[in-house]
């Protein structure tokens, strides 16, 4: 099982999010994330930064949230 | 639904939509390059429910609740409502309050503000530079570590209050004499209620399912090199600039223009304030609209914020006047905002660099 770095951003406002998520990756590269969403529009908008970077990722609903998982 | 607006283009086509609806609006009766206007419209809404008195702004205007309900109903439907509350909720209120009184300053919203570009209104040009400007300083306290913190998931029903409210005073406004009306002014040019409500269900889906936001638009060009909002104004904007050239609607110039007036620094720092603060609220009058309807209790405060301030704005004269040509009984008139409007502006300004300053935290995806 992967060793998942953790990055928490259920409940923040735009760009915050996205912006956390692109601090994570720059500053763990090679490591896979474990992002926890809790909006559908910033699981898209994180969704949408992995795209651009080319970062695969799998994407999944947990409960009434979202886990996005890097690889 | 997923992938109904994932990529530039089909974002872009989303904002011609968007575009067109304001069109209808346009052709319906609303004011002069006011098809939409959410900062407007909050303001005659709050002169028909009397929390102000200025007689030429009083309606209630179905296209708001025409917003938080179309994207209520479409994030219900596509089972993206969720509840929540407690990302820092008076300062959100600040940040609506403030949002309104720069918005009046200037005499509209950001999509005001586009619709006002493409009809040719040079003043709406500077407003935009003010606009960006804001926006910029909002990105540098961001990078900085800005943050109103978490909201939480909280009971549903908090998330079913304000579509509630707004609907049933849409109900009370059809078929009352309750509310007040405009005779004369801005407040008394509209569309058919009918027609704005559902030309606003519209708007709001679509507004929530592109997650269309003015201040986010050029927020994520700043930040993170992103077009992808961008294109959606794109779009909104090419179909408005067509409108008015077909239909002899434009013409660029400072004066001579529909509701509006030619201060360069009150247009200036009122869509400074707008910019600023909507990038520390996540989002712009619309989103907030939006975003309250698709379940944040944060941004219904936020409305909150910005009916209070569109109160206060009219009955302490705060709000920019438009200019007006000089008429057989009445002299010309500059326009722009009286020496009050012109202080409490700078002190708004103020207030949001302390909200900006105090709100800082270290990067901490966990904390």
């Amino acid at each position: 099982m992967a060793d998942y770095i953790e990055v928490d951003v259920r409940g923040l406002s735009c760009p915050e999010p996205v912006m956390l998520t692109a601090a994570a990756l720059k500053a763990n590269p090679g490591k896979a994330l474990k992002i926890l969403a809790s909006e559908a529009h910033v699981r898209t908008n994180v969704e949408k930064l992995l795209k651009s970077k080319k970062v695969d990722f799998t994407s999944s609903e947990v409960g009434s949230e979202y886990e996005i998982l890097t690889k | 639904m997923d992938r109904l607006f994932d990529a530039k283009w089909k974002l872009a086509i989303g904002g011609v939509i968007l575009g067109l609806l304001a069109v209808i609006l346009a052709v319906g009766g609303n004011p002069g390059n006011m098809a939409i206007c959410v900062a407007c419209f909050i303001r005659d809404m709050a002169g028909s429910l009397k929390l102000h008195t200025a007689p030429v702004v009083q309606y209630y205007r179905p296209e708001i609740v025409g917003f938080v309900c179309g994207s209520f109903l479409i994030a219900l439907a596509t089972k993206e409502y969720r509840t929540t509350a407690g990302s820092s909720p008076v300062i959100r209120f600040i940040l609506g309050f403030i949002m309104m009184i720069g918005a009046l300053v200037f005499l509209g919203c950001p999509l005001r503000m586009l619709i006002r570009m493409a009809a040719g209104d040079a003043n709406a040009y500077v407003g935009l530079v003010g606009f960006a400007a804001g926006i910029g300083t909002g990105c540098i306290f961001l990078k900085k570590g800005f943050s109103l913190g978490r909201a939480y998931e909280v009971k549903k029903v908090n998330g079913f209050i304000l579509p509630a409210l707004l609907v049933i005073g849409l109900v009370v406004s059809l078929t009352t004499a309750l509310f007040a009306v405009s005779e004369s002014g801005p407040g008394s040019m509209h569309a058919a209620p009918i027609l704005a409500l559902v030309v606003a269900l519209v708007f709001g889906a679509i507004a929530q399912k592109t997650r269309a936001c003015f201040a986010g638009s050029l927020r994520d060009v700043f930040l993170m090199k992103d077009f992808s909002l961008i294109s959606i104004l794109g779009g909104m904007f090419a179909v408005l600039l067509v409108y008015n050239v077909a239909t002899g609607k434009f013409h660029f110039g400072f004066t001579g223009q529909p509701i509006a007036h030619a201060q360069h620094i009150w247009n200036l720092l009122g869509m400074y304030a707008v910019g600023f603060a909507a990038v520390l609220a996540g989002g712009c009058p619309l989103r907030q609209l939006v975003l309250a309807g698709q379940g944040s209790s944060d941004s219904a405060i936020t409305f909150l914020g910005l009916l209070v301030g569109a109160a206060f704005a009219h009955n302490f004269g705060l709000a920019g006047v438009a200019a007006a040509a000089a008429t057989e009984t009445s002299e010309a008139v500059a326009g722009g905002p009286g020496t009050a409007g012109k202080i409490v502006l700078i002190c708004c300004i103020v207030v949001l660099f302390i909200i900006a300053a105090t709100n800082l935290k270290k990067s901490d995806a966990k904390s």
